[in-house]
Formats: C-alpha cells, structure tokens, sequence
C-alpha cells in the first residue's frame, strides 16, 4: 500500500488560495457584523468568482471538474474563521445532482449554479435522525402532479436557494426530488440553531403540488452522506485550528496573579490536548481525501467515520475549554470563543455524532462485515 | 509493503524469509516487552543472543558507516528490516540504550577513537550501554543534576548516584551527566557528559524491585569512583547541550539510530484479539455493547497515529505546527498504550484481578504490560512534561 496522505497540487494551490482569502476577505472582526446584518451575499460572490462553487462540476458546465478531495481544503479554511457562505451546502446539492439527477437536470442546474445560483439539500426530518434513509415526508401521485406533505429540517441557505433538492417517500422508495426555490419561499420557517454564522430553515411540504419532472432519477444517498462527512470534517478541522489560535494568543497576553495564564499547566496541558486532537483530525480529514481521490469508497466510508467521530468530540472539546480559558470574557458574547463552540455543536450533531459513528464503525472494524 | 524499487523488495523478501526461519522458539517464560525490563538473567541471555544473530545476519546497523561495523546502505533498509521484525513479531533487540541514542550520538559528534572503540560493541550486543541521567531527587529535571564529577589529574572522581538505570547490571558503560562545576550563570552551565566504564572501582549498581514485582532497573551508586579523564565526552560545561542531543535521539525526533525492534509493540489488533478470547460476564467480551464502543475509540485513536506519521512527509499540511507532531509522539504513544493495557484488564472480568502465573489468561502479560507502560509515561520526561515541553516549544506558550 502506498502513502496514507497524499495531496494533490489543485489540493496545495487550494489550501493556500482559501488560506490567503480567509484572511483578507473573512477576519474574525468582520464576522458579527455580518452575523447582525444576516448577509454573505458580497463574501458569496467572490467564492462564485474564485470558482470554488464549481469545483466539483465538470467543465461543460462551466466547472473546475475536480473531486470532493478538492472541495475540503477551501472548506477546512474556510473554516478557520467561521466564514458564513452558501459553499458547503452548495457543494453538497451539486454533488447530489451529479450522483443523482439526470442529464437533463445536469445541464439545467450546473450552468446556473456556476454563474452563482445558490442550491441546498433537505435531508433531515423531524425527529433528528441521522440515517438519510429514515424518510417520512411523502410524495403522492395526483394526476399530473405530486402531493407533497410532511416537512424537512435544517434546510441551509434555503431562503437565499434557486433550488431544493429533498428526500421524499415516493411508493415506498425515498426518492431525490428538486423543488424551484422561488415556489417554496412561503413554506419556509427560519430556524433557531445554535451556529449564528448558519441560515437555516424548516420547509413545510404540506399543502404543495408540484411537477414530477423535479424527481431525480437515483437517490445516491451514501454518495451524499459521505461527502457531508467529508465536507463537515473539514469544516471542523479548520475550526480546531482556528479556536487553537485563539485560545492560545489569550494564553499567551492574558495576565493573573502577575503571571501569563499560559504559565499554568491546568491551562496549558489541556490546550496541548487540543492540539493533538487537531493534528489527529487533519491527518483523518486527508487520509479521507486521499482514499476518495483513488476511488476507494469502502475504505473512505471507514475513514470518514472516523474522522468524524474523532472530529465531532476533539472540536466540541476545544470550544468547550476555550470559553472556560477565557474566564469571565469567555462567558461574553464578545469573546471569539463562543462562535467556535457554537460552531462545533453545530458540526458535532451534524449528520452524525461520535456514538452514532462509532456503532457504525463497529461491524466494519470489529466483525469484518463490509460496508 | 514499499513502493517502488525492486531492489527494496527483493530486500523485504529476504528480510521476511530469514526472520521466518530463525525467529526463536517460545522459550518457555515471559518474556520482557523492552530493555527496561529485563529482569533475570536467562531473558537478558536470551535476548543478547536474539540481537548478536540479528546483527551477523547483517539487519542491525545497516545504515551505519562500515568502517565501525554497520553496513553503509540507505536507511531505507535498515527501515524495511525493522519493520518487517515488528509484523513477525520476533523479540527485540537488547542494547537500546547503545543502538538508539549513545551509538548515533557517537557517530554524529564522537572522537573517532571512540567511534572505533564503542560502535562494534553496541551492534553485537558485547558491550550492553546503560543511561545515566535521572537522580533519585531530579526525575523528569535533569539539568538539576547533583552527582559530582572532580578532576583529579587523568582522572575524574565521582559522587553521588544515578536511578533509573536499565541493565545496570549488565552494562559495560553508561552514559554518564554529571556536575564537574557549581559556577556559572545557570545550574545547565556546570554539567558534563561522560563515557563511563560500569566495572570500575567505586561504581555499584543495585537493582531496583519495580511496582511488578520483578527487577529491571539499577540505582547506581558512586563511591569515590574514578574514571580516566578520557571518558568525558567534548568539554567540561557541555554535558547539557550533549544530553539534549540525545534526547532527541531518544524521542525518536531526529534519525541516526542503529535500527532494529526495540521494544515489543502491543497494538490495538493485539487488544481486540484477546477481546475476542476473554469472557466478561460469560460471554466474549467483544459481544459487549460497551466493549465495543471503547474498542472502536481506541482502533480511531491508533489509526491516528498512524496517520499522523503519514502526515509529517506532506509539508504544504504541516506548516502551521511543524513540530507538533514529532513532538508530541511520546506522549500519545505511550499513553495510549497504558489505556489500553489498562482497558484489556476489563475484558476478562473478575480475572482482570489476576496477576502472573498459569491460571491468568495470556500468563498475565496484560496485567504485567500495564503495570510497566508507567515506564514510558514516566521515563524519558513524565507525560506532564512532555505536555510542557509542547505547549512551550510548539504552541509557544510561556513556561510553567
């Protein structure tokens, strides 16, 4: 077997194009402002112009035509300063329309999407569950039309969407269906949750009638879960490293007791742990990277489980001592702290937590059942 | 496996097929998992075979230069070698103290006279190297040093003693820190860095009973010792910045080492075995819901690792911390082995509480392997300095 990590030069050139934007285009400081005034559309349309929405798509629909190992390094940098852009759920959609949609889709959706067009998944339900196969929305044949009901959950950048593309129960079978985003406005409810850089959105499908041409021909929901992981894993690798250097440059100026709070082992060994545990979650995140560029989908299953178990609890765990470190300024709404931990709860209970992959890992690691 | 040159992999092949026909037989007792715990003398006799046949099958040292004994090839060899003991899971080699950190710092800044002296020795296991730098007062802070060292025309004399010393017993020399000044601006200033004979007059190692109950390592004491004045390695003053240098050798930060398994690595897939054959409550404790789960924790935690290693070649990934993980390998491994020794005590039920002998499953190695991986969280820099040594060199953060 040959190297675990590799990284392509798009990989390089990515990583260091995303790394140089983040820090001119997104800094911390602008962040709340953007958070109060509810908008990324500027910091969107330099993303569109980069061509990071297009990455994935192939160049006859005016895309980059690289793969989702490409994706990640933007989004781990993205990442580090908590960026809101439509990207992540972006990418997701054009990955579902390329693994799912039809040619006929394809050719609508991509050439749009490449000139800016906003597009998102609705997946999750109710109930919170995890598993994208566990569908109770409907979709119901009447005449011409479908008869939708039901309702999806954590619908991202839907307001602001072209295109939604749900999960429905059609005859039994959860199908992928694409709803035009301006037919929908009135269905949808902003959503309280606990990331403030997130617009997320309850979609309710009763009551909506629409045309059966929007139903994906497959529903490739594995292709999709495993790039979530993939892109959520990179998003919590680079707000590890992110909150690391926050908490850190406090550790470093902060004074008590007439000594840097740094000094004190009870600060500093755990802050050593976060360390760790982003180093642990990039090498997971890029070993997941490199098994995907190969094609190798059964070991990227195994890998991206990982990477987001070890993830989810390794970021949760930095947030959590990076408010603590910060002491009464860390109870503040002003301290950098809080965005991070509120962004590693977000990631941690997104489609998946450390138990739930873990009691997936299971089989796979300890009984040799394939994937 | 290797990439690549054929070369490479006709060598793997013939590494694989002499192990496979000279891995020693079970010899009939418990063996030691490293050299610091080697506690009779049939393990040490045993295992000063192992590495002497090791050696004139001419897969230890490979790397070194031949004028000394090694063989001068690409490292890459040696690495396959190495590699390829650890899958068959042949014993270790002995003399780690020599092969890992005295022998490539005599290579790296030794006279040449004792480049010729020491080297051949280290390799063949001959002459068995032992470690002089904690004292019973001074663990893990080594530049507090008291053990003296007074020149006394072409001798040096020495007082006080040294702990910690793994094959004390057995060794013909040490690598000796000791203070030859109280002046200087700092307590570092007065330090020196020796080569010492163990069988001279004055010097007495005492074995240590360890938390196990077996022995394995030395107090050494030294009454009025006295050592030719030839022994001191570069200058009266440098024996920091000399011990520093191993140091690095010791934690595996820089290359140079002579090569070979030096210890007997039990890895995850060692733990999940035996979860496999314990019962917890009358059934496998892999059937447990709970064993399970911390299984899979401790399966990522190693692939991570592993991964990490991995990691260090991609530089445009590691510019952030580039020490990060070099530095924090010690720490991670050897407290990860000590929660998983720890952890295979819990999958034999009420027989987690048995200890070495017949009725114990595996002969206790489990229980006996846990109690001595506190000699890797602890020797070397205890795991909390280990955690200082990174927060301030890698993170930057102020000293505690």
């Amino acid at each position: 077997m040959s190297a675990k990590i590799e990284l392509s030069e798009e990989q390089a050139m990515l990583l260091d194009q995303a790394a140089s934007f983040a820090r001119d285009a997104a800094p911390m400081d602008r962040l709340r402002g953007r958070i109060a005034a509810d908008d990324d559309d500027a910091l969107w349309r330099q993303i569109v112009d980069l061509g990071w929405s297009g990455i994935l798509m192939p160049p006859e629909h005016g895309g980059v035509g690289l793969g989702l190992a490409e994706v990640a390094p933007v989004i781990e940098m993205l990442g580090r300063n908590l960026a809101p852009s439509p990207l992540l759920a972006t990418t997701l959609a054009v990955h579902a329309i390329l693994t799912s949609g039809s040619t006929q889709q394809k050719a609508e959706w991509l050439t749009r999407i490449a000139a800016g067009a906003i597009v998102t998944l609705g997946l999750s339900e109710e109930d919170g569950s995890w598993d994208l196969t566990r569908v109770t929305a409907l979709a119901e044949p009447k005449g011409e039309t479908l008869v939708l009901s039901g309702a999806k959950c954590f619908v991202l950048d839907a307001a602001q969407a072209e295109c939604v593309i749900v999960s429905v129960r059609l005859g039994g079978r959860v199908r992928l269906l694409a709803l035009d985003g301006a037919a929908i406005r009135g269905a949808l409810v902003r959503e309280s949750v606990i990331d403030d850089t997130r617009r997320s959105y309850r979609l309710r499908l009763d009551g909506l009638n629409v045309d059966p041409s929007g139903l994906f021909p497959d529903a490739d929901l594995k292709a999709i879960e495993r790039a979530a992981l993939l892109l959520t894993c990179a998003e919590i690798s680079g707000g590890l490293a992110g909150v690391l250097n926050v908490t850190v440059d406090y550790l470093k100026t902060r004074k008590q007791f007439d000594k840097l709070i740094g000094s004190y082992q009870a600060l500093k060994h755990p802050t050593v742990d976060i360390l760790i545990g982003l180093e642990r979650a990039r090498s997971h995140l890029y070993h997941a990277t490199t098994l995907l560029s190969r094609g190798d989908l059964s070991g990227a299953d195994i890998a991206l489980r990982m990477a987001k178990a070890h993830g989810s609890e390794a970021f949760a765990f930095a947030g959590d001592r990076a408010v603590q470190f910060h002491g009464g300024f860390g109870f503040t709404y002003e301290c950098d702290a809080q965005l991070y931990l509120r962004r590693a709860l977000w990631c941690q209970y997104q489609y998946g937590d450390e138990r739930y992959h873990r009691q997936a890992l299971a089989p796979l690691l300890l009984d040799g059942v394939g994937s | 496996m290797i990439d690549g040159s054929p070369e490479l992999e006709d060598f793997q092949r013939e590494v694989a097929g002499w192990l496979k026909a000279n891995k020693p037989a079970d010899p009939g007792f418990l063996l030691p998992e490293s050299f610091m715990e080697v506690g009779t003398d049939r393990q040490f006799e045993f295992l000063r075979d192992w590495q002497r046949k090791v050696y004139e099958a001419g897969y230890l040292g490979m790397a070194w230069p031949k004028a000394y004994g090694g063989r001068g090839m690409p490292q890459a060899f040696q690495d396959i070698a190495t590699q390829e003991m650890a899958r068959q899971r042949v014993p270790f080699v002995l003399n780690t103290i020599g092969l890992n950190w005295a022998g490539p710092l005599l290579l790296q800044m030794g006279a040449e006279e004792d480049r010729q002296r020491y080297i051949k020795g280290i390799l063949t296991a001959e002459d068995i190297w032992c470690q002089g730098f904690s004292e019973p007062d001074h663990g893990s802070d080594l530049g507090a040093a008291k053990c003296k060292a007074v020149r006394e025309g072409e001798e040096y004399v020495i007082n006080g003693s040294k702990i910690w010393t793994s094959l004390g017993m057995y060794a013909k020399y040490m690598i000796l820190l000791a203070r030859t000044s109280l002046a200087g601006p700092s307590k570092y200033d007065g330090l020196s860095f020796f080569l010492a004979p163990m069988k001279s007059p004055g010097i007495d190692p005492k074995p240590i009973r360890k938390l196990t109950g077996e022995y394995g390592f030395c107090q050494t004491y030294f009454d009025n010792a006295r050592i030719p004045s030839s022994c001191l390695m570069g200058k009266e003053g440098q024996g920091w910045q000399i011990a520093m240098i191993t140091l690095t050798f010791e934690r595996g930060a820089a290359g140079g080492q002579a090569g070979g398994l030096s210890f007997m690595d039990l890895n995850i897939n060692d733990v999940v075995e035996l979860a496999r054959r314990a019962r917890r409550n009358g059934r496998p404790a892999i059937e447990d819901p709970l064993i399970r789960d911390q299984l899979v924790q401790f399966m990522i935690e190693s692939e991570g690792n592993a991964l990490m290693n991995a990691r260090v070649g991609v530089q445009a990934l590691t510019y952030d911390w580039p020490q990060a993980i070099p530095l924090t390998g010690k720490l991670r491994h050897s407290e990860l082995k000590r929660r998983m020794c720890q952890f295979a005590l819990a999958l034999q039920g009420a027989n987690g509480a048995r200890y070495v002998g017949v009725e114990t499953i595996d002969g206790g190695k489990w229980q006996r392997s846990y109690l001595n991986a506190f000699s890797s969280t602890i020797g070397g820099g205890t795991s909390q300095i280990q955690s200082n040594i990174v927060g301030e060199r890698v993170l930057g953060l102020p000293k505690s």
